[in-house]
């Protein structure tokens, strides 16, 4: 039996657990539809031209675990940014772990998505967001929809803020089978509200793990919400991250994504501009090596005038790795006075990695100011050269001049500790050893 | 008054098609309809050898199993092949030896157009072979080509003649299954023309055709070969207008460049056919498959200048094979009214210190779709590839769009690639400028279109530049300087 089918006759499954009453139910239910009419995306579709999730579906996948596994807080600490205090909301297994997370209803709502579906007092924030900024067609996505039950769930009111950063960690442990996990996060920042949020999915086992994850983010007017992205999972494990932002007049969102690790990682960012002077940055780091495979595919839609978007993607790849960035920027006819910009620079240090690189811009309106650039290239052999002469060796100054390049994009990070964090990976993963914070 | 932008816009939406007329002349046209039979018709008609014919079926079987491609972003209603008269040749097939021959009623609409035969012929050593209606008619400074050895003919004349040659090269760049609309041309093509340049020799004149669409309800299926010798040079020039029609026609071309070790092509092309009223009615859709190969240290260069046809899908690309080997693309694409285009280049670097350059500007006015559609592509054994692409693009006015896919896929670490692409419009204070030096809005608008063309005009020859600059007048300005 193949993946689809599977998941198509487990959703009878799931269905018996689930409250047919609710309205979220009907969503479900339209869903599995479109995704049993669509299937999995083949190579064939331009938006997975180089993307094949072809031997994801020959495994076979256990879609809910059965076996609850507990974890040690001193097992899992590393994945943590715990340098600093932050809420946390931890699954394992797409089981929440109540021991393991710290979740708040103290003027912010940080807690998750079950309970939203199931008290009442979170009904009118679901009625109006859930489900309104993700796709209705895209099949993963509403393969997410019919299976949402749990995620991360965060409502920031008017005018507040949470104490401290939030981490989601979704941990697969998966000693038994090859899991699939469909978590789906909701994150409504209100009028002024602002939130910092951390995500990552690690896998901890050897299994294989498949990640189809959808992510709603709302901003509303004024509005600022930082999302984190950190992608640094074993060889094993593979993710497909959908994220659906829309942004209300004024509002910024910044989502920056950290590619280090996983088989096979597929990032759908699509950003939404429904109001004025809104301002959207997406900013990735891609270091890759191995077999590991990265697909960037963002989406900036400019629906409204006087907004701007700002698109820097770096990547460094290696040894067999893949990497694929597929940016699009779409202007409409009334979204007059945009400012877009796209960057993709790419270094490819091994013969055998490929890099794909397809920067779009479909633009309706005249008077914009709309541009992209993409290079793939070598390190600058006159800054190596300038290195060396001052006794730094080649390999010691391949590595600076790269870790130069890859960490410039850390400079919108809000977060230090996370930023010292990360510098660290980047640092790590080129071997150099910086003796200084950036 | 200052003359605005939207004025022009108005004189623009209403400027009609300046060579929109038909000359009458008795065609020998095949019913229409797409079938073996045809196929067998169109080849027995043409006198072709056996494995030409076979050649022909080859292609059209394979092309029954074809779908349209639709992945292009113009929308058109389908043609309906079986709709369509596939062979149409002016009637008195004769071969001439001087233009007095010639029917007069022809004569009169090159005239018309402004490019009387006779006076190509005295004029800076062009010569012309002109096609109309798929057979070619005329074909002038043979003589002096012949004494280097050069054969420049028609596809037909080659195949009779030629047929080694043909035999050898013709469907080695775009093979006969290579897509929908090759594998049609292949199938039924009915004329074109033929080059070939031997060994060292650097062709004396530019070499130039005309097509035209005239025959109602036929469309054009040119195939050109070209081949140029281990260290030849050849320029060639291609350009089209097309008589005013209602309904749509198909033009589905197929290109094949050939350049041996250390051979230059240069290919231009001033493409003008009848783009469809201002209600986006009519017009011609140009489905073409142009496509050259480089070997050693050879460069192959295109050049184009799309001004016409309703709906334009084309990709002249290069296949760098060789070592050392170059390929550029210049290109200016204007879409008006309800044209749509969806154009660029392919650039396969498989060779070792391969280069290529891409410049592409596209300026839409009216309610015209314009698309870039590139690809650079570097293999894993093509070490220290560059390229450089550029595609900048022009917005006139609110309704059209401006639309750039670069696809670029690099397999080799030395490889340097740099992609830009910019989108504006004419800045306010450009013409500012202008109007405060005493230059008129329209002028002015005129200059910096010129200005945004240059960098592709200049790559054409001098006698096409003067007649690309006509057309960019004509699809969208009232006076280019």
């Amino acid at each position: 039996m193949d993946l689809k089918d599977k998941l198509l006759s487990s959703f009878l499954a799931f269905e018996n657990n689930m409250d047919l009453e609710h309205p979220v139910h009907e969503e479900r239910s339209e869903a599995i539809k479109n995704f049993e009419e669509k299937g999995f995306p083949s190579k064939k579709e331009e938006a997975w031209k180089y993307t094949s999730l072809n031997n994801l579906q020959k495994v076979d996948f256990s879609i809910f675990p059965k076996q609850e596994n507990s974890l040690e807080y001193k097992d899992i600490k590393k994945y943590f940014l715990h340098e600093i205090d932050t809420y946390k909301i931890v699954f394992v297994d797409g089981v929440y772990s109540s021991y393991l997370s710290e979740t708040t209803h103290d003027g912010v709502d940080v807690c998750l998505m079950s309970s939203a579906f199931s008290k009442p007092m979170f009904r009118p924030v679901i009625d109006v967001y859930f489900n309104k900024a993700a796709s209705k067609e895209e099949s993963l996505t509403t393969l997410n929809t019919a299976f949402c039950r749990e995620g991360a769930y965060i409502y920031i009111p008017k005018n507040k803020m949470p104490k401290k950063p939030i981490q989601i960690l979704h941990l697969a442990t998966g000693n038994e089978a090859a899991l699939m996990l469909q978590p789906r996060n909701l994150i409504v920042a209100e009028q002024n509200a602002e939130v910092q949020i951390i995500e990552r999915h690690q896998s901890l086992t050897d299994n294989e793990v498949f990640t189809n994850s959808v992510t709603e983010i709302f901003a509303g007017k004024d509005a600022i919400v930082d999302y984190y992205k950190v992608q640094n999972d074993n060889n094993n494990a593979s993710l497909v991250d959908n994220t659906y932002i829309s942004q209300k007049d004024s509002s910024v969102v910044r989502v920056h994504t950290f590619s280090f690790g996983g088989k096979l990682t597929r990032n759908n960012l699509n950003f939404y501009q429904d109001g004025e002077r809104i301002d959207s940055i997406l900013k990735g780091v891609t270091i890759l090596g191995e077999k590991q495979h990265v697909d960037h595919h963002t989406l900036v839609h400019h629906a409204q005038p006087n907004c701007e978007s700002h698109q820097d993607y770096k990547g460094i790849f290696g040894e067999r790795s893949t990497g694929v960035f597929n940016g699009k920027i779409i202007v409409d006819k009334i979204a007059q006075k945009t400012d877009a910009f796209q960057q993709n620079n790419n270094i490819l240090i091994s013969d055998k990695a490929t890099i794909n690189s397809k920067p779009q811009l479909e633009i309706f309106a005249d008077d914009v100011k709309c541009s992209h650039g993409c290079t793939i290239g070598q390190l600058d052999e006159e800054a190596l050269f300038y290195l060396r002469s001052r006794g730094i060796p080649k390999k010691e100054a391949t590595a600076l001049l790269m870790y130069a390049f890859a960490n410039n994009v850390l400079a919108s990070v809000r977060i230090p500790e996370l930023k010292a964090r990360i510098n660290k990976i980047i640092a790590n993963k080129l071997g150099v050893r910086v003796g200084f914070e950036l | 008054m200052a003359y605005t932008e939207e004025e022009l816009k108005k004189e623009l939406e209403t400027k009609e098609y300046e060579y929109g007329f038909y000359t009458d002349i008795e065609s020998d046209t095949l019913p229409k309809g797409l079938n073996e039979d045809i196929v067998i018709a169109i080849s027995k008609k043409k006198e072709e050898p056996d494995w030409m014919t076979q050649w022909r079926l080859e292609a059209f079987r394979a092309w029954q199993e074809m779908k349209e491609p639709e992945w292009a972003n113009v929308k058109y209603k389908k043609p309906d092949f079986q709709d369509i008269s596939y062979y149409s040749a002016p009637n008195k097939k004769p071969k001439y030896n001087s233009l007095d021959e010639v029917d007069p009623e022809l004569l009169d609409t090159f005239k018309k157009l402004g490019i009387s035969v006779d006076e190509q012929k005295k004029l800076a050593g062009v010569a012309v072979d002109i096609v109309m209606d798929s057979v070619s008619v005329a074909t002038t400074f043979k003589k002096t080509l012949a004494e280097k050895g050069i054969i420049f003919c028609s596809i037909s004349e080659a195949i009779q003649e030629h047929p080694e040659l043909v035999k050898k090269y013709i469907g080695t760049v775009v093979p006969k299954k290579d897509n929908f609309y090759a594998a049609l041309n292949s199938a039924v093509f009915s004329d074109g023309s033929f080059c070939y340049i031997p060994k060292g020799v650097r062709c004396p004149m530019e070499l130039s055709t005309y097509f035209r669409i005239n025959q109602a309800g036929t469309g054009q299926f040119e195939r050109t070969l070209v081949i140029a010798e281990e260290g030849s040079y050849v320029s060639y020039l291609e350009g089209c207008t097309a008589p005013m029609r209602d309904e749509n026609q198909l033009h589905a071309a197929v290109v094949e460049l050939i350049a041996l070790d250390n051979a230059e092509i240069k290919y231009s092309t001033v493409q003008n056919w009848f783009p469809g009223n201002k209600e986006g009615k009519g017009g011609v859709y140009n489905f073409v498959t142009k496509r050259g190969l480089c070997e050693k240290n050879a460069k192959i260069s295109w050049t184009q200048v799309e001004t016409g046809s309703a709906v334009t899908w084309k990709y002249p690309s290069c296949i760098l094979k060789g070592d050392h080997s170059i390929g550029e693309f210049y290109s200016i694409a204007v879409t008006n009214n309800y044209q749509q285009a969806d154009t660029g280049t392919k650039m396969i670097h498989l060779g070792k210190n391969t280069r290529s350059t891409i410049i592409s500007k596209g300026i839409s006015a009216g309610h015209s779709q314009n698309s870039y559609r590139g690809l650079v592509q570097v293999n894993s054994r093509a070490e220290n590839a560059r390229n450089f692409s550029q595609c900048d693009s022009l917005l006139m006015g609110n309704e059209c769009g401006a639309h750039t896919f670069p696809y670029i896929e690099v397999k080799n670490k030395t490889a340097q690639i740099e992609h830009e692409a910019t989108t504006s419009k004419i800045g306010e204070d450009q013409i500012f400028y202008c109007n405060q030096r005493g230059i008129d809005t329209e002028k002015a608008i005129a200059l910096i279109v010129n200005g945004f063309s240059k960098e592709v005009l200049n790559k054409l020859p001098m006698e096409f530049a003067v007649e690309a600059q006509k057309l960019l007048e004509i699809s969208l300005e009232g006076s280019v300087g």
